[in-house]
């Protein structure tokens, strides 16, 4: 693979990364491994007790873990959403964060549907769901997007990376034998002849058609899990797009999170720009707005009409002995903050978009779990029960514990993929100084001689 | 520990159970027969159809009919009761609170205490308006909203109007009882406790027993009790004939004592279906509390604290829970 000077300088500048494996590596992956493992002992006291550990009981059915679902599922369809569009239109300034869009995008993919089979009480059935399918189900239409979604969002990755692997391979890089293997493997023979050029990019930009829709399919299917039952807070035909949108503004938000990591840990400040930052960060507002929107009107509507068990939900969800205070925590951080920051020159700063973004993702997940939780506490009939567990839901120990595995998962896999590829794409990146004379990568004409490198 | 247990015995089991199913079957084939007359005699061979259609010699002493035992097969029991549409009513005129219902209920599926398939709740529809006793079972919706949800087809709706569950199908994803409007799903949130013979029946929709842990369950108006011509526990129990159960196509409902006409019924005294806007369509109907037999207060004074607490918001508002 041949690479002009400025991918080639690109590419010394991180390839000491995915050679080597450094101590603070080592420190991030054992205390990943350590909260993973008290995950698995959470989750073994829940498969030997039964789902007793946890705070869920016959009104709360659905607690953290469903909660979490959501949250990493979003994140994982916000990053094909925000990938598909850098590439089908060919953003200048796109390329360099691409790839972290593509990772968290298969990363959240994987460790979403963990929390949905931590709600299911018998894993020891799981195959009926292929056994016995039930084609009206909101759960089966959900089970074969996210199915779908998690080959598509793998494929997208990977056919961006073909490229990259071509070029880890012809590097002689200083790495053990396996990995050299690897990247031969993965490289699929990729030499940069005009065949192959164009078969990837056809590909690629297929891909990135297919998974804009399908993201937003998928993501709407998700909230029809909720939007079809016929529970206040959740019966509304807003759910759909209420969940598109909020699932691409929190993985905007851990977008930008990711990349100032990133930038400062592996010293990527020519390749993720304040640029960067500033561009992500006014996507992030105008999703703000979005949101803000949405929210206003799901809220409003219900309180205007002020249908009776409606009512009791937007009580809880607005009163101070209800839910007030996180209500107002997710739309003040969660709205605008990241609305403000942005919005004034002062603070449109790398740093403080940063922290307002991871604020407005914390933010986002206090609001699904407001989706769900006020939702089912507040059943039709008044719950008149002795067990006060059975009222009020209260998440425990090995919930919180499992959810902590999870973002240690989430980050783990984020750590060693960090190791195996560079986290800016060396192969496509443009100079952006010389980007007035640049032509974009256009699709080969097929009549060109194949010139094997 | 359990599993091996079982796997120990396994074999001889496995026969006991086919001899009682057998018998079970055979003796149940007219509804009206009752099959405890069936007594062992020792020391005897009988000869015995299997499910699989063998024919099988087993030792008598191993015979002893158990209630609870399904009386038809997993595939039958999703078919359900040919001719039949089941149908209740409740009077809410004459509930006074006695849970004799629940109790009864209770027994009769080895449930434990506070995990209730029927409930009694005290409903107050307006700030003056009165408070009463409403009882409530699943409604065996026609249009039911847990059905549609099951991603396994665990919960099903079968011909004779029943909505049951089939407890070695459920995942326990829960998602029916999210859907439920009426919040009358109820989840084993731990190993339940089911007394030791009866942990090794093979389970059908039409019993549920032995319940399982991670599984949902829920009233079935007791299909397998109603195959032998019996009303369902609760209607049995209550000593004020507050349910009437019955079958919708023969129009007559009974509450073990009246047998009265069901559309009548219901255009005489007004009967309606609770939160019918939801378009669930329920198989239950309810009478409006007119002319109570009760007061109110009757269902309360003589309760235990704990109970009490339920219902203190409503019957002595202002009150500190105990």
């Amino acid at each position: 693979m041949e690479l002009n000077t400025y991918q080639q300088q690109a590419f010394n500048h991180q390839r000491a990364e995915i050679e080597k494996f450094g101590k603070l590596n080592w420190f991030f992956v054992i205390f990943f491994l350590c909260w993973i493992g008290a995950g698995a002992y959470a989750l073994y006291l829940q498969i030997a007790k039964g789902h007793g550990v946890t705070g869920m009981r016959d009104n709360v059915v659905w607690g953290l873990f469903i909660v979490n679902f959501i949250f990493f599922i979003g994140l994982s369809y916000a990053g094909a959403i925000i990938a598909g569009v850098l590439h089908l239109l060919k953003v200048p300034w796109g390329k360099p964060i691409i790839r972290l869009a593509q990772m968290m995008a298969v990363i959240s993919v994987v460790v979403g549907p963990v929390f949905i089979l931590l709600c299911v009480g018998r894993f020891d059935r799981l195959h009926h769901l292929f056994m016995y399918p039930r084609i009206q189900s909101p759960m089966t239409w959900d089970v074969m997007a996210v199915i779908t979604f998690f080959a598509g969002s793998v494929l997208f990755l990977y056919l961006a990376l073909v490229k990259d692997f071509a070029v880890y391979r012809d590097a002689k890089l200083n790495i053990p034998k396996w990995k050299q293997r690897l990247y031969k493997f993965l490289a699929i023979g990729y030499r940069g002849a005009a065949s192959q050029k164009r078969h990837l990019i056809i590909s690629q930009n297929l891909l990135a058609i297919i998974m804009i829709p399908l993201a937003i399919i998928v993501a709407s299917i998700l909230s029809w899990i909720f939007g079809m039952t016929l529970r206040p807070g959740w019966h509304s035909t807003i759910f759909g797009p209420y969940f598109v949108l909020g699932a691409l503004y929190s993985g905007c938000g851990v977008l930008i999170v990711a990349m100032w990591f990133y930038r400062n840990m592996y010293k990527l400040n020519n390749y993720i720009t304040n640029k960067h930052f500033v561009n992500m960060g006014y996507v992030m507002m105008m999703l703000a707005a979005g949101y803000g929107y949405f929210t206003f009107s799901e809220y409003f509507t219900s309180w205007f009409g002020s249908a009776k068990w409606e009512s009791e939900v937007i009580d809880k969800l607005f009163s101070t002995k209800g839910y007030g205070w996180y209500t107002l925590f997710a739309n003040a951080a969660g709205i605008l903050l990241p609305v403000l920051i942005v919005a004034i020159p002062a603070t449109r700063k790398p740093g403080l978009i940063t922290i307002s973004a991871f604020i407005m993702v914390m933010a986002l997940w206090v609001k699904r779990y407001l989706i769900i939780v006020p939702t089912l506490e507040t059943p039709a009939l008044p719950m008149q029960e002795t067990r006060m567990e059975y009222v009020k839901y209260t998440a425990t120990w090995p919930e919180w514990t499992l959810t902590f595995a999870g973002v240690a998962t989430f980050l783990l896999f984020f750590t060693l993929m960090a190791k195996f590829v560079t986290i800016v794409p060396v192969s496509g990146l443009e100079d952006p100084h010389q980007q007035h004379n640049h032509q974009h990568e256009t699709v080969p004409v097929k009549t060109e001689t194949v010139q094997p490198a | 520990m359990q599993h091996e247990e079982i796997n120990e015995k396994g074999r001889r089991d496995f026969l006991k159970n086919l001899a009682i199913a057998t018998v079970a079957t055979a003796a149940c084939g007219s509804l009206n027969c009752s099959c405890s007359a069936k007594k062992p005699v020792a020391d005897k061979k009988v000869k015995l159809l299997s499910p699989e259609g063998e024919i099988v010699e087993i030792d008598s002493s191993y015979l002893n009919h158990q209630e609870h035992m399904a009386i038809v097969s997993k595939l039958e029991a999703r078919e359900g009761i040919a001719g039949k549409k089941f149908v209740m009513v409740v009077d809410l005129a004459r509930c006074k609170n006695a849970r004799k219902c629940i109790t009864a209920c209770q027994k009769w599926h080895y449930r434990p205490e506070e995990t209730e398939w029927l409930t009694v709740k005290l409903l107050k529809d307006s700030d003056k308006g009165a408070p009463y006793w409403f009882p409530k079972q699943c409604f065996h919706c026609d249009n039911p909203p847990c059905v549609k949800v099951c991603p396994v087809d665990a919960t099903f709706k079968r011909n004779d109007g029943l909505v049951l569950i089939d407890n070695d199908r459920c995942i326990g994803c829960k998602f029916c009882m999210a859907a439920c409007p009426y919040s009358t799903r109820v989840f084993n949130w731990d190993e339940p406790e089911v007394p030791m013979d009866l942990r090794d029946l093979a389970s059908n929709p039409e019993t549920n027993i032995p319940a399982r842990v991670g599984t949902v369950e829920k009233c079935d108006f007791c299909p397998d009790r109603a195959r032998e011509g019996l009303l369902p526990p609760c209607v049995e129990a209550c000593p004020n004939g507050v349910f009437y159960f019955g079958d919708e196509n023969e129009d007559t409902v009974t509450n073990g004592e009246e047998t009265v006409g069901f559309t009548q019924l219901i255009k005489d005294r007004a009967g309606y279906r609770f939160l019918e806007e939801l378009g669930t369509k329920p198989r239950v109907y309810y009478l409006p509390p007119k002319d109570r037999q009760f007061p109110v207060e009757r269902g309360y004074e003589n309760l235990p604290d704990k109970l009490k607490d339920r219902f203190r918001d409503i019957m002595e508002p202002g009150k500190k829970k105990a």
